[in-house]
């Protein structure tokens, strides 16, 4: 069949590979190569703000490879603790979207099938509605006069108001809360997909409810717990709008560090040596991620 | 603990606890918007003034037209590309550079934002140096950034659908002689319809919501609605942000009760046409 398509229609297969492959390489892998080649050149007050690191003289073409950015990341304790901070709240959060997500999953997955596609719709709905202004819901629930501290103040269980706002602990709340539907919908297909039998199985050979998840239901679903945790890890680490409008001076996150580099330091190439390191950190996270996803695509195929 | 299959009180508890979290933030955001006082979490009286202010917004009226023609012109190419994308993945068997291309398709479902919006501004930077002129950024270059990732989401949503999709259709009209791209625009298609509705509303809603990448692409002359929020919300909570905030949430709450209905409906009408198939065979 395929050679028939060959010899009426040749250029139709070369145009379905053609644009989207060539789309994707020109506008998101290219880049990167341009992203490590400005990490190495030095910063200038000129537009571009940058110099060129191949210099053309009469011998040829010479390489300058600076050094200078990635040095000053490891001189300057602030991009360290600015990574490990990112790790640890990505870390952290991943953990808690699991804990609030997977029992949410499980439930929808359990509903019959009216109240199943209700139940997702509403998962799904606050993510189709604008991340920033969700994030910007909290900060009129956290702030010292926010509805957290006018509740707990009008019942008296306090009598100052607490300082929620621009702490770790409003960042965790913000990140939680966005980032939770991409973490139950991987979690959900997989649980949807395994077999109830198995668990009637389980509990008819006397298993005790606790045995019967731990040692079937989770390890069935680990697919899922995978995906939906790289799914949140991943962007989290590189967050920006949650740090700046929840977080204080005492959350350092990376995301931030970067657009402040570009934005406010105008210092193009230390932000390029920044997102560098970062996709460094990540491409293990995201090379498993890719391995989940292509592999759940077989699976379907198959 | 009844057993397998159901649901026990304590997971039906936990459910209706998670809404509780998913959705109180969202109606706070709702109920203050219709406050009278500029503090948006002392409650005043009831008054519409904010709506009125939020119109009289030129220069956010001009962020939100901005934000509707990008989202708009994303839509239709992340859909045409997306399509391509998934038929890719999921019909052509084998081609040099397919695992790289699978690669480059889930990468920016996950690539932090920041890292993405920086390494776009430099690409056009450098094909400006390239070319000799600098590209203008603007809309223009905000609707290449969001195409890019925007596609990325598409080809999840239209693969899944071409995976579960019955190639004995497509198979049977090929063998009835008709070439490929007929099959395809004549077989596929149509069926994949739903596929490609619902990737041109998560295109548009995604283009609609970034503000990092487009930051980073913009140009003085074009700021996206995002933009406008955010440096206004940098300022403080302000009513008129609630006031947005509930009209999109209406918005999307609409476009997804519609969206439901239809697809509930095609799906009944699939399966009594299935079986009206059944009763005849």
């Amino acid at each position: 069949m395929r050679n028939l398509l060959r010899g009426r229609f040749p250029g139709a297969r070369w145009l379905v590979i053609a644009v989207p492959f060539l789309w994707m390489l020109v506008f998101f892998a290219v880049p990167f190569a341009i992203v490590l080649k400005i990490s190495f050149a030095e910063g200038l007050i000129a537009m571009p703000p940058y110099s060129d690191i191949l210099t053309r003289t009469d011998k040829g073409v010479i390489i300058q490879l600076n050094f200078e950015n990635y040095l000053y990341m490891v001189r300057d304790s602030l991009y360290v603790s600015a990574y490990l901070g990112s790790l640890k709240i990505a870390l952290i959060s991943t953990f808690l979207c699991l804990l609030i997500g997977y029992p949410m999953a499980y439930a929808i997955s359990r509903l019959d099938p009216t109240a199943r596609n209700i139940a997702l719709l509403l998962v799904i709905l606050p993510s189709w509605t604008s991340f920033l202004i969700r994030v910007y819901a909290w900060i009129g629930i956290l702030k010292n006069n926010g509805l957290i501290n006018n509740f707990l103040m009008w019942i008296g269980a306090i009598s100052e108001p607490l300082q929620i706002l621009h702490t770790p602990l409003a960042v965790y709340v913000g990140v939680v809360y966005t980032y939770l539907p991409f973490m139950i919908l991987p979690l959900y297909a997989n649980l949807v997909r395994l077999d109830p039998r198995l668990e009637e199985a389980a509990y008819d050979l006397g298993a005790k409810p606790w045995r019967v998840f731990l040692s079937l239901t989770l390890p069935m679903t680990l697919a899922g717990i995978i995906a939906g945790s790289m799914l949140v890890m991943i962007p989290v680490v590189g967050e920006f709008v949650i740090p700046e409008l929840l977080g204080g001076p005492d959350t350092l996150m990376i995301g931030k560090v970067l657009w402040e580099e570009f934005f406010n330091n105008r210092d193009w190439p230390v932000a390029s040596a920044v997102a560098i390191i970062m996709l460094l950190l990540l491409v293990i996270p995201i090379t498993i991620f890719h391995h989940y996803q292509s592999r759940d695509m077989e699976k379907r195929l198959a | 603990m009844s057993g397998a299959g159901r649901n026990s009180r304590f997971t039906l508890t936990l459910l209706g606890l998670g809404f509780v979290f998913l959705y109180a933030p969202i109606l706070s955001l709702i109920v203050y918007s219709f406050n009278e006082s500029r503090l948006v979490t002392v409650w005043s009286g009831f008054s519409f003034k904010w709506y009125g202010e939020l119109f009289r917004d030129r220069q956010l009226m001009d962020a939100v037209w901005v934000s509707i023609r990008v989202a708009f012109y994303t839509a239709w190419a992340a859909v045409a590309i997306g399509t391509m994308a998934a038929m890719l993945l999921v019909r052509f068997r084998r081609f040099a550079g397919k695992t790289l291309f699978g690669a480059l398709i889930t990468a920016p479902l996950v690539m932090p934002e920041v890292i993405t919006g920086l390494s776009l501004l430099l690409l056009f930077v450098f094909i400006g140096e390239l070319i000799g002129t600098p590209i203008m950024r603007g809309m223009g270059t905000i609707w290449i950034a969001h195409t890019t990732f925007a596609t990325a989401f598409v080809t999840v949503v239209v693969a899944s659908r071409l995976t579960e999709m019955d190639r004995s259709l497509d198979e049977a009209a090929m063998d009835l002689g008709a070439n490929r791209l007929k099959v395809f625009f004549v077989i596929t298609l149509p069926l994949i319809v739903p596929a490609l509705v619902a990737g041109w509303l998560l295109a548009f809603t995604l283009s609609l919501d970034d503000l990092v990448i487009a930051s980073f692409v913009s140009g003085p002359a074009s700021t996206t609605l995002p933009m406008k929020v955010f440096s206004s919300v940098r300022m403080g909570v302000s009513p008129k942000i609630n006031a947005l905030a509930t009209l999109w949430i209406l918005a999307v709450s609409l476009a997804a009760v519609i969206a439901w209905w239809v697809m509930a409906r095609s799906e009944r009408k699939r399966r009594e046409e299935s079986q009206g198939n059944d009763e005849t065979t």
